[in-house]
């Protein structure tokens, strides 16, 4: 399945031969053809015409053409979201500091979960709970205040406040994944752009998981 | 996607069913004939002799004011009653050309309107033709707005359609649009203007959100058909449980799509409201429904015969996971109505033989959102003998494009999609799994193949072994990428595309081409209605070659070639004929498009340019649209277009 380097048979300079304007029949300079590029880097055609029409900003080495290949981009942001939430899983988890939200968002951007500036909201189910609750995560600038309002607005339903275990919950999101994590591994920015929905564990579920009170 | 076409079922033809051919394009009606021209009111075949006009209230022919002659009600009743049975637009329109009666009784009983682009007639001079229309189809921006090769805030908004269409047809019930800009409070219009609506579909639409779909769900009460099919659809700051709209008695509802509506809902509602659809067949649901919660919208739904299946995934940490087993019974009791599988659309692989026990009656089964490999796809494969339609990505591999080929001998549709739709793409696909297709499903009528290499030994091959081929789309990503065992250009692989598929309407070009490519395509193209073309060709002569040759073209979208002005102008006596030319990142002048446009009065010819700061390079013309048009240039155009 893996293509060889020399499958691909294709060379910068033909191709500006093959786009040239000549008097000559096409197809008369197709012997001296056979190359021997790698596949890869093919993008630096200097002189073609057509790269200086190229909406995209070449950021790199690799200059990709604005709509092509020719595949909605309803389709591209699909699996652009199914392979940067994978490579999400394994970049390294950040020990998450209370007051900070500098961090940066990570790898591509998330289409759905980040809101356009207005508000982010995700539901919020809790084990037991008549009905659930919406709650917008771009109110709260960590996971204190989260948690703060995750209690205030939940703690209701086990009866006396003061009679409640904190250690006896676990709050818990589904990220895009549709992976079932434990709130607060991640800085709240990354938080924020993979929660699609939230979950307030109780009980033997939730104990031993670790009270995330930091 | 589409029941296929002998299917006994009912199919709900709209152009919601990508897997259908655009059925509505053959209904084309081309404004230039004379029926429509309103200042050419001429005299009809007749020459001086003409027919009593039928109805002198609207409708019929514009232009002639004044007194009509008594009506011959007799014949305008016959001439009526045979005319209901002519549905297909072309039919409609070639009656219309008759006479003067029969222009008028067509235009009263005709029931569709299909406008294939939203530009090429006002909405005005529609409403005054027809007068009992029931159904409306719209198309708006050109396809390469699909690919970000249209700049946002082009146009083609539906507010004057629907202002225009709100007071002349209060009987209105269908409505489909195709890639135009709708915002909420136009859908609100909707149930407002239409008491008998029953049909929405919206396909590659943008600008409307939730709020839009639960007015449409609360208001329009007979509705029957919601489809929405690769809609834009923006996150918004608050979303509306729409479904939870629905009215609480029973509904009509018989199609309900929406998929790509990605926002959470309120699952219970879903699942009362399909309880209380007894007419539903065809639902497809988004991505936030869960294997658990499919299970119960299916055990609601016995009947379906279209299913979207969501994520294909449990619910997460969730107690009560269903088993395979578990599922496999839920599409065992759907084994009997089931025809059309899609959705998956973040499959857990471990469930797929779950759908085991419908394959062998799926006729449409749909994995272009299921990242699967070839290993997980070939088991499933293995048992959909009666597949006519099909589409994946290509990480089916050509190994499973074999299996394709084993197995499904009907196989009439395939679509091959790319998992990573980049140029330098690994590409699990090539010119072996073409070449096993062709040589398997002889029957074939329509390909989309996304691929990295490929030969034209293979194309040559599938030109042979599958003659009823209509359309053919080949898309090899590497940019003039050649033969990759010859090194030799693409041309004998299209030729023979043209050559041998007599029946070819639609073609998709791709890789190294030269000019002998068009020459082919302009020698034997001669049923080709849309031709795509990109980074291909060497000189003018090759749009030369296609304007020349290609004698029913309608449709032509060429970007990043080296064609200039010239190749332009020869299509002047040409574009009269065709629906539209779109034509980005190539070589011509605002002077070459200018010329046309002084010669054509009834173009309308757009330019943009990219960067409409750029100081050098006044004279260049980055995007060029032009169409055929009765509305004359549009008011509507931002800044960035130019309309010469």
């Amino acid at each position: 399945m893996a293509a060889t380097a020399m499958d691909y048979a294709h060379v910068d300079v033909e191709n500006l031969k093959a786009t040239e304007l000549r008097l000559g029949l096409p197809g008369a300079e197709e012997t001296d053809k056979m190359p021997t590029s790698r596949a890869g880097s093919k993008r630096a055609h200097a002189g073609d015409h057509h790269e200086e029409e190229l909406k995209a900003a070449p950021p790199a080495a690799k200059a990709q053409v604005v709509g092509w290949p020719p595949v909605r981009s309803y389709r591209k942001s699909c699996f652009q979201q199914q392979s940067s939430s994978k490579s999400k899983a394994t970049a390294p988890a950040e020990v998450q500091k209370q007051e900070e939200v500098a961090v940066s968002v990570v790898a591509a951007a998330p289409p759905a979960a980040a809101g356009s500036g207005g508000s982010l909201f995700v539901k919020v189910s809790m084990d037991g709970a008549p009905y659930l609750r919406k709650i917008d995560l771009k109110m709260y600038k960590g996971y204190r205040e989260l948690r703060e309002a995750l209690e205030a607005m939940f703690l209701g339903f086990s009866g006396d406040a003061a009679s409640v275990n904190p250690s006896d919950f676990a709050v818990t999101y589904e990220d895009k994944d549709g992976d079932l994590m434990l709130v607060g591994d991640v800085p709240f920015e990354m938080f924020m752009s993979t929660c699609k929905r939230m979950r307030i564990m109780k009980g033997s579920e939730a104990r031993g998981l670790g009270s995330s009170k930091e | 996607m589409s029941t296929p076409p002998s299917s006994s079922s009912a199919p709900i033809p709209t152009l919601a069913s990508p897997g259908m051919r655009d059925a509505a394009d053959d209904s084309d009606s081309p404004p230039s004939h004379m029926s429509e021209d309103s200042d050419g009111s001429g005299a009809g075949p007749g020459g001086d002799t003409w027919t009593p006009d039928l109805r002198g209230t609207n409708g019929g022919n514009g232009g002639n004011g004044g007194r009509w002659a008594p009506p011959d009600q007799v014949l305008e009743n016959v001439l009526e009653s045979v005319l209901e049975f002519l549905t297909a637009a072309r039919d409609r329109n070639a009656a219309s050309l008759v006479c003067r009666s029969w222009y008028a009784a067509e235009a009263q009983t005709r029931r569709e309107l299909f406008i294939g682009n939203c530009y090429a007639v006002s909405p005005a001079r529609a409403v005054q033709r027809f007068a009992g229309l029931r159904a409306v189809v719209l198309k708006g921006k050109p396809r390469f707005a699909d690919f970000s090769l249209v700049p946002n805030g082009w146009g083609a908004r539906v507010s004057p359609w629907v202002d225009a269409l709100g007071p002349a047809y209060p009987r209105l019930q269908r409505i489909c649009l195709k890639r135009m800009t709708v915002s909420d409070d136009e859908l609100a219009l909707i149930p407002r203007s239409f008491p008998l609506f029953r049909e929405l579909s919206l396909v590659c639409c943008d600008g409307f959100t939730t709020r839009g779909l639960a007015v449409i769900a609360e208001g329009c009460r007979h509705l029957r058909v919601l489809d929405l099919t690769e809609d834009y659809f923006h996150e918004e700051t608050e979303v509306v449980d729409w479904i939870s709209k629905f009215p609480e008695c029973n509904t009509s509802l018989e199609s309900l799509v929406f998929d790509c509506v990605s926002v959470p809902f309120n699952f219970e509602a879903l699942e009362a409201l399909v309880a209380r659809s007894p007419a539903l067949r065809r639902l497809r649901v988004n991505d936030h429904v869960s294997i658990e919660q499919l299970r119960r919208l299916m055990a609601r739904a016995p009947h379906l015969t279209h299913l979207g299946t969501g994520s294909f995934r449990s619910e997460p940490g969730s107690s009560g996971a269903s088993s395979v087993s578990d599922l496999a019974t839920s599409f065992a009791a759907a084994a009997k109505s089931l025809v059309c599988l899609s959705g998956f659309l973040d499959v857990n692989a471990e469930y797929l033989p779950a759908i085991y026990p419908v394959c062998a009656n799926l006729t449409s089964l749909n994995f272009s959102f299921a990242s699967l490999t070839s290993e997980e796809l070939i088991p499933v494969i293995n048992h959909c003998v009666n597949l006519r339609v099909f589409w994946v990505l290509d990480t089916v591999g050509d190994e499973g494009l074999r299996a394709v080929a084993e197995t499904c001998s009907d196989l009439r549709e395939l679509r091959v999609f790319p998992l990573d739709a980049t140029e330098d793409s690994e590409g699990s696909v090539s010119d072996v799994g073409l070449q096993a297709i062709s040589e398997g499903c002889r029957k074939l009528e329509s390909i989309l193949y996304f691929c990295q290499r490929m030969t034209n030994v293979a194309v040559i091959a599938m030109s042979e072994n599958c003659p009823d081929l209509v359309v053919f789309r080949l898309c090899i990503m590497g940019r003039h990428r050649p033969d990759r065992v010859t090194g030799e250009p693409m041309d004998e692989g299209f030729g023979a595309i043209v050559k041998n598929c007599k029946k070819l309407t639609r073609l998709s070009v791709s890789g190294l081409l030269t000019d002998k490519a068009f020459a082919y395509i302009g020698k034997y193209g001669k049923l080709i209605k849309t031709l795509s073309v990109a980074f291909a060709g060497n000189s003018d002569m090759s749009l030369q070659h296609v304007f020349e040759g290609c004698t029913k073209l309608q449709k032509l979208e060429v970007r990043d070639s080296p064609f200039g002005d010239k190749g332009l102008l020869s299509g002047m006596n040409y574009f009269y004929n065709m629906r539209f030319f779109w034509m980005n990142s190539c070589r011509l002048t605002v002077k070459g498009c200018g010329d046309v446009a002084q010669q054509m009065p009834n173009l309308v010819v757009e330019v943009m340019k990219d960067h409409p700061d750029d100081e050098g390079e006044v004279d260049t013309v980055d995007k060029l649209y032009l169409y055929r048009s009765l509305a004359g240039p549009r008011t509507d155009a931002p800044e960035f277009v130019n309309i010469l």
